[in-house]
């Protein structure tokens, strides 16, 4: 037997001089020190990887059935729904999979906010975070058409239209994106290949640089202590425990677990959601001539639908529909340089001043409101609800400045508290 | 034989451009002497400029498949619609028309034509001075002939497909409500003659496509041949 250990080893040794597996494997799991003072916070980042996984499986199956065209788009998914074997099983979990991506996503985007993750030496994670966002609002965008379902059509028609608000050029650019003067199968089919092969492949490199820009720095924690300061005399830090298997047997594992229990709750039972998940107007083909009666996009997008929405007056001679794109852009531009608006010398909310605390409750609960008024009518009431929170939405950056760094902070602890 | 490799980084060009190979021995060394930087960066200019203009020549298929295609072009034919049958106050459409976009053809009452210039002040631009219709549709009922109303049906603010509701009846949107199109997507308002009125999300008046008569009852959608 000790001589098949050395074999093994000696195999391993030959990889190793060609390809720095094992150093790899020490480098990101089992030498890879994470604080030890993670809480359930932690865990949303593995979770997004478990449903990007699902993601991709799921997806490469679907498109083994599915038929990108105008006229067999929706015939497809109810063949797949009806007939294929597990096909229904296949579809639910995609469609619960692009949900549950959002809310992983927005946990783990919180506890960013709440823990200061974004500050100084992890920007860079923050930014590539954020185009992993931007790049799944891309994905779940270009997914949403491909039902060829009434409200996919005239969501991705209202989408789309955008564009025109844009001066001079936003009319043909409109025309360009569709590859026709109305939605049709062309832009059905163009959606469809970057929404399985375009940008999948952007967003798997920006996971890949997410995560190399957080191994290369180190984790934060809820206490925003660097614990690269105090190492033993080995040089290991001694708040920190290896990623591997501390974190992935003893704290990711059971939250996956837990999560997939959740998951399939809501993918056996309330698939559709109650029409937040899968739109009940989608039961119906495209119809160009036809609009639904409300156009929501999927809840994920609704907060900036409203602020969309809430722009309703022109100003600088320019019409109220181009500030409606100027102000949903800027609401995600805006996200890209929070780590350069936070002034404050302390990372974690734990030891910020009542100001900062407001703020992000505030801006949360704004968060949500606009959220819901995406999935409704609007009504003048409403309209000054949206202009509200969208106006706090903004002031929660570009205060930001001001009151972190007027704010009294709390002392920050040397080590880690458990 | 290669024994060992000095390299020295001494400007960012150094960094790709190996000076000079070979100083005897049969080392390899890169080194900055006798760096002749004038020529270097003109190299790199040129280098780049056409490298630059092939990158641009390669975009153009690319950029340009998203383009129309001409199958996408001829589906954007005109189509005639008859409206021999249509009834004072009646609507046809939306019918799939020109560009394949929905069309809408009224036949406006005298009442509703009557109406049409009451209250041109909740209008945002009643008199249609943006190029929202072909030039002979520039009037006060913004059509050939006063009654006929084409439109392309498709609010102007995302693309819905407005409702008509030509009642003289309170809404729940307009106490005032004086007939016209209501888009149920954002709440846009437009008159009986496809203005915007003021204060909605849609900034301009609906479109006015090009059409003309082909005698007396026969409409065609999509071509344009000035006031006939």
């Amino acid at each position: 037997m000790a001589s098949m250990e050395q074999q093994l080893k000696g195999i391993m040794r030959w990889v190793d001089d060609r390809l720095p597996v094992t150093e790899t494997y020490e480098k990101h799991m089992s030498k890879y020190y994470a604080p030890k003072n993670f809480n359930i916070w932690y865990i949303f980042g593995v979770l997004s990887f478990v449903v990007l996984v699902n993601q991709l499986l799921t997806g490469i199956w679907l498109t083994m059935n599915y038929v990108p065209t105008g006229e067999g788009a929706f015939k497809s998914i109810e063949y797949i729904m009806r007939d294929v074997e597990y096909g229904w099983l296949l579809r639910y979990m995609h469609s619960t999979g692009a949900s549950a991506f959002f809310v992983v996503v927005y946990l783990h985007m919180f506890r960013g906010l709440m823990y200061g993750s974004y500050k100084k030496p992890r920007e860079l994670i923050w930014v590539f975070g954020m185009l992993i966002y931007l790049a799944l609002m891309a994905e779940g965008f270009f997914g949403y058409l491909l039902p060829w379902g009434n409200m996919s059509y005239w969501g991705a028609q209202v989408i789309v239209s955008l564009a025109s608000a844009i001066p001079v050029v936003g009319d043909s650019l409109a025309v360009w994106v569709r590859g026709d003067f109305n939605m049709s199968g062309i832009t059905l089919n163009r959606f469809f290949a970057l929404h399985v092969v375009a940008v999948p492949i952007v967003l798997l490199v920006l996971v890949v640089l997410h995560i190399l820009a957080l191994h290369e720095v180190g984790s934060n924690n809820p206490d925003g202590v660097d614990i690269k300061k105090h190492l033993d005399e080995d040089g290991k830090p001694l708040d920190g425990i290896p990623f591997h298997p501390f974190y992935t047997i003893g704290h990711d594992v059971p939250a996956i677990v837990m999560f997939l229990i959740v998951f399939s709750a809501v993918m056996f039972f309330f698939p559709d959601g109650g029409g937040y998940l899968l739109e009940h107007p989608n039961y119906e083909p495209a119809d160009s001539l036809k609009t639904p009666d409300l156009i929501a996009p999927v809840w994920y997008y609704t907060p900036y639908y409203s602020m969309l929405r809430a722009a309703t007056f022109p100003l600088f001679g320019m019409p109220a529909k181009f500030w409606g794109l100027v102000v949903m852009a800027g609401a995600i531009a805006i996200l890209f340089v929070l780590p350069w608006l936070d002034k404050s010398p302390v990372k974690s909310m734990r030891y910020k001043g009542l100001p900062s605390k407001l703020f992000l409750g505030v801006f949360v609960i704004c968060f949500f409101i606009l959220g819901y008024l995406g999935t409704v009518h609007p009504t003048p009431g409403r309209t000054i609800v949206a202009q509200i929170c969208t106006a706090i939405y903004f002031a929660y950056f570009v205060l930001m400045p001001w009151y972190t760094s007027v704010e009294k902070t709390k002392p920050v602890p040397e080590r880690v508290t458990m | 034989m290669l024994k060992s490799a000095r390299f020295s980084w001494g400007t960012i060009g150094s960094r790709w451009l190996p000076s000079r190979f070979g100083n005897g021995g049969g080392d390899f060394v890169l080194s900055d002497e006798g760096i002749n930087s004038k020529r270097r960066n003109f190299l790199i200019g040129a280098t780049s400029v056409v490298g630059s203009a092939g990158v641009v020549g390669v975009a153009i298929p690319f950029v340009g498949s998203w383009n129309p295609s001409a199958r996408a072009l001829a589906a954007g034919a005109p189509i005639k619609v008859d409206i021999s049958k249509l009834g004072p106050g009646d609507i046809v459409g939306p019918i799939p028309a020109w560009r394949d976009k929905p069309i809408f053809v009224v036949k406006r009452t005298d009442a509703m034509l009557a109406a049409l210039n009451d209250k041109k002040s909740r209008l945002a631009d009643p008199d249609s001075l943006e190029e929202q219709q072909p030039t002979y549709a520039r009037n006060d009922s913004r059509s050939l002939r006063p009654d006929v109303l084409v439109l392309v049906g498709i609010c102007t603010h995302l693309g819905c497909s407005p409702k008509f509701k030509p009642e003289v009846i309170p809404q729940d949107f307009d106490s005032e409500w004086m007939g016209g199109f209501y888009c149920p997507c954002h709440g846009s308002k437009f008159d009986m003659a496809g203005r915007v009125y003021s204060g909605v999300p849609a900034p301009s008046n609906m479109e006015v496509p090009p059409y003309y008569y082909e005698g007396d009852y026969v409409l065609v959608i999509g071509v344009d041949k000035g006031a006939v």
